[in-house]
């Protein structure tokens, strides 16, 4: 039954948005389990095979986009999803600024989801980007090793990456690229982060975390690397955007 | 004829899967107006009731949000088989209720809003309502898809998360509407001081 839903859904959806994407290509990661930085207590989540778009989705891809979906141009967009700073490099409705091949960022969640929707394609649950995220070039789990972390935490003082094109950081293990490097990047549920709110009572450990009181060892530089994204989407509203958060789609695997 | 109103049945079809929604490029100028003037009045754009998504209530009905147009809405997020937090959010819902003067109240409707569709089924729903004596009509339940539920969470700026079979974890805000869908008040908090809330749904009901 759910298939047949999906698969309605998609055939509806395909009928009647855009869906010509420039860079569609999508790789498969076979999942697994892994235990993520929050949740239940050492409690690992199993992720199912899912397909990831390879590339963040770019200017020039989100141009056509707006293009085929006027509600979503700059000046049309209604504020209840996406705030002012939507779009808000772009010159009118129809002109982005920079590269055509940068990752398309001031976009809200809303706007991210319809896309992907648009495509056929949802947007990765956070599981699922975590998990594929956790893969350097060679191993699926890269998280204990101190070069990954370095390169993702290299990144996060690194000014503008926006503004570069997409596909220059590494291609990791699933074949998928700029998961690191580029722009942060929004998930389906980015709001079941509860870093803030009622989770402030968790306040301690994050601090821990923040001040790295221990010696730094590769653990705690994962962790850090990782809390930085947890924390950044608990504070995130869906109407929200910012110039260092852009967006790839992803894709239950069909049998 | 019959071909018409075949194409208008398709056209509002179009309209209903449709990404482009609200676009007027698919579709013929004369048939948006008329999916428009069937919308009713021109909604607000911070609206709730610009989200397509449907629900269903305790009593098993279809809606859509925009059916709770014209009354000022309290909304909160909660499970009916959550122990800690919701039994106190549903009280604090109550306790608002009990402090609107009697000729406001029927402007008024509360609405919880499952965030756990999978377990919360109307018949779940309905027999919460029964439990916490919440039968009468100002009492509304509602439960939808996973991925609109999510939706609505987003726009509420509620954040929640399944840690374990039965329990959710989730922020714990009441939000306030006015006639329009317009979001007025939030309240976050577990039994805080809801002064400010009781006041705005009086200022707001007519």
């Amino acid at each position: 039954m759910k298939f047949y839903n999906t698969a309605f859904f998609i055939a509806f959806s395909l009928l009647f948005c855009g869906v010509t994407a420039q860079n569609d290509k999508m790789a498969l990661v076979k999942g697994g389990v892994y235990l993520p930085l929050y949740g239940a207590e050492n409690k690992t989540v199993k992720v199912d095979p899912f397909l990831m778009d390879v590339y963040p989705v770019t200017n020039s891809d989100y141009l056509k986009f707006v293009e085929e979906n006027p509600q979503w141009k700059k000046s049309q967009v209604k504020p209840l999803f996406a705030d002012k700073s939507y779009l808000t490099n772009w010159k009118n409705d129809e002109t982005f600024q920079g590269l055509p091949d940068a990752p398309v960022t001031n976009v809200s969640w809303f706007a991210a989801k319809k896309y992907c929707e648009c495509q056929g394609k949802r947007l990765p649950t956070m599981d699922e980007w975590e998990f594929a995220a956790m893969a350097n070039e060679e191993v699926q789990d890269a998280r204990k090793i101190e070069a990954y972390n370095q390169f993702i935490l290299n990144w996060y003082e690194t000014p503008k990456t926006f503004k570069n094109p997409i596909g220059e950081t590494f291609k990791n293990y699933w074949g998928i690229y700029d998961l690191h490097g580029l722009v942060w990047e929004w998930t389906l549920d980015f709001n079941s982060v509860l870093i803030s709110g009622e989770s402030r009572k968790d306040v301690d450990k994050d601090s821990n975390l923040f001040c790295g009181s221990a010696a730094i060892g590769a653990s705690d530089l994962m962790n850090y690397a990782a809390f930085m994204r947890y924390a950044f989407r608990g504070s995130m509203k869906a109407r929200y955007s910012s110039q260092n958060l852009g967006f790839r789609c992803a894709k239950d695997v069909e049998n | 004829m019959k071909n018409f109103r075949f194409m208008a049945v398709l056209v509002a079809l179009v309209a209903l899967f449709s990404c482009n929604n609200n676009s007027e490029k698919n579709t013929g100028a004369a048939e948006t107006a008329k999916v428009k003037k069937a919308e009713g009045d021109a909604i607000p754009e911070m609206s709730i009731y610009n989200l397509p998504s449907h629900w269903t209530t305790q009593n098993g009905e279809e809606i859509e949000l925009k059916d709770l147009q014209g009354k000022v809405v309290v909304m909160v997020m909660i499970y009916t088989t959550c122990k800690a937090a919701c039994p106190r959010l549903v009280a604090d819902m109550r306790n608002i209720e009990k402090q609107v003067p009697e000729e406001k109240k029927d402007n008024v409707q509360y609405v919880f809003v499952s965030i756990d569709p999978e377990t919360d089924t109307p018949e779940r729903l309905k027999a919460f309502s029964k439990e916490n004596e919440m039968e009468d009509d100002k009492w509304l339940f509602l439960r939808g898809t996973e991925e609109d539920t999510r939706e609505f969470a987003a726009v509420l700026a509620v954040n929640y998360k399944q840690i374990s079979p039965m329990d959710f974890s989730h922020s714990n805000i009441i939000s306030v509407f006015d006639q329009n869908g317009e979001m007025v008040h939030q309240q976050e908090g577990l039994g805080v001081d809801n002064k400010e809330t009781v006041q705005a749904i009086i200022d707001l009901a007519k």
